[in-house]
């Protein structure tokens, strides 16, 4: 097995797409290391792409922000002004494993691992994150919500990675939050994952949205209709109500170890109505 | 600094129940501490297992050709390597097993009984090449139906997994075989006249899933064997006189040429008293001619130890309207896993113990499926059947009105009751227990909406058993304990503690191992609550042997007659007249003398341990429900268990915590969750959810001291009974908080959510 | 396939190893650097037996190749006394009795002194939080927890 520690995205490439066999991209390791443990995955080339600056920086662009695909959820948590910016993203990346997992797990690793009950990736999906994918064909951007495709089912073509994520710019009176439902109260994979973005006007109502679920169908989901239920209203009890059913229609779950079918669909509805709450508390704040 | 709390060298001064800093405890804190895995030795070899994909199957041939022409392979063994075993029960832990039976867990014969099951085993120069090596290693394989279920096993017709089983205990005598082993059962009175005295009557049948002991260690072992049919061998286990025992009898080794090390133990809880990986150590070193270091992985602990038993039991009783329980009868099916032995019969002696009934009647049967041979498991049955029981009482509680710690107490069982297993029970603290509890603040804080609160009473009876300890002066007035139970939880403070009050040396002065085969005679396994009883009482018979020999030695000094001296207060005092001629004489005087006055002072005890006392516990625990996703939140917790005395408090404690801990992961989150297929699903800290830090409050610990007049300090074992009110005081709380009585454990989410939404009191 | 050659720093000691691609930082610390005190309960990051400091960071070492430590900066539970004198975490937990079986007591060392150098006045909450990826069988948590929250005072204190 070799591994190979680029310090450049062109040399990542050419490592990825001139690989015989299988290669795998190296962020933080806490699903590779684990899934070559099992036996699940025997690469022949293991390409880590912490040596290369961008997939390490968190930046200003555009007035929104640029998060490296290999920044680790501790990081990410010591960033004052993103967590104020986005605190879903940034308490969903904290969810991932424990305090020890939160020091090595990237989003890049998360969302490229192809788990439709990622933590990090709802929330990212919320926020409309777009992730950028360097390639043999260069560069390209995809949105969060476009990347995984099903169960390690990536959208990504042999040769390239992630490399990082774009948050858009964040007007005033907007947040966002992520709730995940496990039977513990850490260590758990989400059995149902919710995060929720949302813009206020002056006066308290949502004129923006995006819901999306995580665990309750083959990838993680955006729920245009979800999104829908809430605009226009400020989260009364008619549009909460409406904001569940909408959930609970989008769901297409298994039964799991984890969970019924039937669980997830009536956890899916409570989360996505408590985490909305909680952006709109943090939105009036904000 | 690292330093014991200031107890000085002056005689007055007790150790016994205070809370001593643990000798072994420094290299504990800095990782200095050798567990299982620790050990290496030089040209040692890697040893790995080859195990059963298939629940159930008949294994037609196994070619290991190809895996003994890897380079870097040194040895392979099948059950080719294994003689095989006559039938013979023996004890492991407080349950029973046979060695026909141990052959064919350690390494599988005619069948493969359980996905993980051992099917061969190779020793290689690294890990890579021996897991190379199992690959290449061609098993045939006749996939058979399995059944993993209690009550599918018990089915006529179901698969057979031995077709040598003939139920024991049934009249007439079976004359098919079945998957039951045994039928046992405990009678007191006739339950059925009880019946007719009681007012009111509650049956309910309860199902459990099977959980595992969890020990953050797992299973390792590293084995040298020399061509002379000795072998030494490093082991993390409960009992390394037993693994000795088991070694040479499955390898056909003299006993006294196997000498085993007990290493550190990460954890074991009944989990390590059987032999896994050490017989397989072994058999490779001879054939490698090198010694063989053994790891099972966290998945192979899962699949391939001895989680406990899964069951289904059913309990009917009695009471009159006053609250009197005048019938108690039960039916008990508890999974052995592929072999018999499963730990029905302590359920069956366990399940009504706490109460004092005239009329019991309590049938067990053990059943063999095609999972894990199960292991001991703190108090092993017992949980299971005292959390259908607790539960039953506290309906009857609900239904007559009445304070759930009122009825208890109205028929707890006391001293002189009658246990319905047999013995009539001495001095005994369940009444304190309760009283305690009902004192405490914890009792008497009002609970909101959502919120339950419960109570459950636990009793394990405890054993004593073969035990040798050895205390030796050095010529500095030190003192070696060599103790030969291993230490899983502090017992080396509690030992050192008693060794210095009995010889009058300061505590910091005396030095406790756990030494290996070669030190000592016998010593059963730690299991049974028996580490700390029974070590103490071989410690205290050294002691006095000590004492006794430097009397002796004072009167050669002295020139004295025996009855001119007596042991008092940590030395050899002179009596009367002869206090003007001599001065006192402390052990490390004598230290000093020891050559001239006939050679090294030492003492050892070798006793079997008699006059265990049973421990009686009540829990208290207060818990919330999330009524829209059905989570449990565990608010607070007390426990109140009876010690008889407390060597060392912190260590009681320490018990108390832990125990209740494990109960409720039992009650809330632990399962084996098996496919369709007969396999595993969580084989791994992910999906078998064990407590985490954040899942529980603090465990407040109430020590009850009801003394065990049978034990020169007043010790009760305690390492079990905490495990045992925990289920149903879970159980209690969550009736209390949601008004449904789930009678399956665990009580997980998606089950309380979905029980609920059928009583139509969420809002989902 | 050659080994990789690691330089790196081990408890402040500069260290050297060879190490195959699928070695972990616990496997290299273990099995050749003979620094057993970081355990393997789980090799999959579930109970922090294992658990490291890397560059400062709380890590689990089966999370970590061997390979990725070059040039960088490991801490275990071997060098968390200083000298003879024990750290305040580790005093704490013999007088707390805080360990019974011990082998998950380096992993949450390790994991209560990176909190203490992160918070130094946690709330029991936080505290419990923090730990929430070591696994301990034998406590039940209690005594651990408060022998973190007594050393974070006591450090307080100064």
């Amino acid at each position: 097995m070799r591994y190979e520690a680029p310090e450049s995205v062109e040399g990542a490439v050419a490592l990825l797409a001139g690989a015989n066999g299988e290669a795998r991209v190296l962020a933080g390791g806490t699903d590779l290391l684990v899934q070559m443990r099992a036996d699940v995955v025997d690469p022949d080339l293991i390409v880590d792409i912490k040596k290369i600056p961008e997939t390490r920086a968190i930046s200003e662009e555009k007035g929104g922000w640029r998060i490296g695909a290999a920044v680790t959820g501790a990081e990410l948590k010591e960033h004052a002004r993103l967590r104020k910016a986005w605190p879903g993203v940034v308490e969903a990346a904290n969810l991932i494993g424990s305090t020890q997992v939160q020091g090595r797990a990237t989003m890049g690793g998360n969302l490229c691992n192809g788990s439709p009950a990622a933590d990090s990736v709802p929330a990212l999906i919320a926020a409309g994150a777009v992730a950028t994918l360097a390639g043999p064909k260069g560069k390209r951007d995809l949105p969060v919500e476009d990347v995984m495709l099903g169960p390690r089912k990536l959208a990504l073509q042999k040769g390239e990675f992630v490399a990082s994520f774009l948050l858009p710019p964040r007007p005033p009176r907007a947040s966002d939050a992520y709730l995940r439902f496990i039977p513990r109260t850490e260590m758990d994979i989400a059995v149902v994952g919710a995060g929720v973005s949302l813009t206020l006007d002056g006066g308290g109502t949502i004129t923006a949205a995006r819901v999306s679920l995580g665990a309750v169908a083959p990838r993680v989901l955006l729920v245009p209709e979800a999104a829908q239920a809430i605009i226009g209203s400020r989260l009364d009890e008619a549009a909460q109500r409406r904001l569940e059913a909408a959930a609970r229609a989008a769901c297409r779950p298994i039964d799991d170890k984890r969970g019924t079918t039937e669980f997830r669909i009536d956890v899916a509805a409570v989360l996505a109505r408590r985490t909305a709450l909680i952006a709109l508390d943090r939105a009036r704040a904000s | 600094m690292a330093e014991t709390n200031g107890h000085s060298k002056t005689n007055g001064q007790s150790y016994v129940g205070t809370r001593t800093i643990r000798p072994d405890g420094v290299d504990k804190v800095t990782g200095r501490a050798r567990f299982g895995a620790d050990f290496n030795l030089a040209g040692q070899l890697i040893g790995r297992v080859l195990r059963s994909p298939h629940p159930h199957a008949r294994i037609v041939s196994i070619d290991t050709s190809k895996a003994e022409a890897l380079p870097g392979v040194k040895a392979v063994v099948t059950r080719d390597d294994f003689p095989d075993q006559s039938s013979e029960f023996i004890p492991a832990g407080e349950m029973m097993m046979n060695y026909k039976d141990v052959v064919r867990n350690v390494m599988a014969r005619e069948k493969a009984l359980y996905e993980g099951h051992a099917v061969a085993a190779v020793a290689a120069t690294s890990v890579a090449i021996a897991r190379r090596a199992l690959k290449l290693i061609e098993v045939k394989y006749e996939v058979l139906p399995h059944v993993i279920d209690v009550v599918e096993a018990m089915r006529p017709g179901a698969p057979l997994l031995h077709d040598d089983l003939f139920t024991v205990g049934v009249e007439p005598k079976p004359e098919k075989p079945s998957n039951i082993a045994k039928r046992f059962e405990i009678k007191q009175g006739d339950v059925e006249a009880g019946f007719k005295k009681a007012d009111i009557i509650v049956e309910r049948e309860f199902k459990t899933a099977p959980v595992h002991q969890g020990y953050i260690e797992p299973h390792a072992a590293l084995a040298t064997a020399s061509e002379d049919g000795s072998a030494e061998v490093w082991t993390t286990t409960q009992g390394h006189f037993i693994v000795r025992a088991h070694c040479a009898r499955l390898l056909g080794l003299d006993i006294g040429k196997v000498r085993v090390t007990a290493t550190e133990i990460g954890g074991g809880f009944g989990g390590k008293t059987v032999v896994y990986l050490e017989p397989l150590a072994i058999a490779l070193s001879k054939k490698a001619k090198r010694p063989v270091k053994m790891v099972m992985s966290r998945e192979e602990v899962f699949k391939a130890s001895g989680p406990t038993s899964g069951a289904t039991v059913r309990v009917k009783m009695g009471a009159t309207k006053d609250g009197k329980f005048v019938a108690g009868a039960a039916e008990l099916k508890y999974q052995a896993g592929a072999f018999q032995g499963s730990p029905v019969q302590p359920g069956v002696m366990c399940a009504y113990a706490p109460y004092d009934i005239e009329n019991v009647h309590v049938i067990g049967y053990d059943v063999v499926s095609n999972r894990p041979k199960v292991a001991a498991y703190r108090a092993p049955g017992a949980p299971i059947s005292e959390y259908a029981v607790e539960s039953v009482v506290d309906e009857i509680a609900k239904k007559l009105r009445l304070d759930p710690i009122e009825l208890r107490m109205m028929n707890a069982a006391r001293e002189g009751t009658k246990a319905a297993y047999g013995p009539k029970f001495g001095p005994i603290g369940l009444e304190e227990t309760l009283n305690s509890i009902k004192k405490t603040e914890h009792w008497n804080t009002p609970l909101r909406k959502w919120q339950g609160r419960g109570v459950a009473s636990g009793f394990w009876f405890n054993i004593g058993g073969e035990t040798c300890a050895s205390l030796t002066v050095n010529e500095d007035g030190t003192v070696s304990l060599v103790a030969g139970t291993p230490d899983i939880g502090g017992l080396r403070a509690s030992l050192a503690a008693v060794a210095a009050d009995e010889l009058g040396v300061p505590y910091d002065k005396v030095r406790p191992i756990i030494g290996d085969t070669g030190s000592l005679g016998f010593n059963f396994l730690t299991g049974g609550s028996r580490s700390a009883f029974s070590g103490s009482m071989a410690i205290v018979e050294a002691a006095k042997q000590i004492k006794a020999d430097l009397c002796a030695r004072a009167c050669k000094l002295w020139e004295a007659k025996p009855d001119q001296v007596e042991w008092k207060d940590g030395a050899v005092r002179p009596l009367g007249a002869l206090a003007e001629k001599a001065k006192p004489m402390t052990v490390a005087d004598f230290a000093k003398v020891a050559g001239k006055t006939g050679g090294p002072i030492g003492g050892v005890g070798r006793i079997n341990a008699q006059g265990a006392g049973p421990s009686f516990g009540t829990h208290l625990v207060d818990l919330e429900v999330d009524p829209e996703t059905g989570r449990v939140t565990i608010l607070r917790y007390t426990v109140a268990q009876d010690a008889g005395r407390a060597l060392h408090p912190a260590y009681v404690e320490g018990q108390f915590q832990g125990g209740a801990v494990q109960g409720i992961g039992w009650a809330l989150n632990e399962e084996y969750i098996y496919g369709e297929d007969g396999k595993l699903q969580n084989a791994g800290f992910l999906d078998y959810r064990m407590p985490v830090a954040s899942d529980v409050p603090m465990i407040d610990a109430i020590l009850v001291e009801v003394g065990n007049p049978k034990h020169p300090y007043g010790v009760r074992g305690v390492g079990e009974t905490p495990i045992v009110p925990p289920l149903g005081a879970i159980a209690n709380a969550m009736e209390n908080a949601t008004g449904i009585r789930f009678t399956e454990l665990p009580m997980s989410p998606p089950k309380v959510l979905k029980a609920l939404k059928e009583k139509g009191a969420a809002r989902a | 396939m050659a080994k990789h050659h690691i330089e790196t720093t081990v408890n402040g000691d500069p260290v050297e190893f060879l190490c195959e691609t699928e070695e972990t930082l616990l496997d290299v610390l273990r099995d050749t650097l003979l620094l057993t005190g970081s355990k393997e309960g789980c090799a999959s990051g579930d109970c922090g037996a294992c658990s490291v400091m890397l560059d400062g960071r709380l890590v689990c070492s089966c999370l970590v190749l061997g390979c990725e430590v070059a040039g960088r900066k490991v801490e275990t539970i071997e060098g968390m006394a200083q000298g003879e004198t024990l750290h305040p975490l580790q005093q704490s937990f013999l007088e707390h009795a805080a360990l019974q079986c011990g082998i998950c007591t380096p992993g949450f060392l390790v994991a209560g002194k990176a909190l203490l150098e992160k918070n130094p006045n946690p709330t029991e909450t936080e505290v419990r939080y923090w730990l929430a990826g070591n696994l301990c069988r034998c406590t039940g948590y209690d005594k651990i927890v408060s022998a973190v929250m007594d050393t974070a005072a006591a450090l307080r204190k100064g």
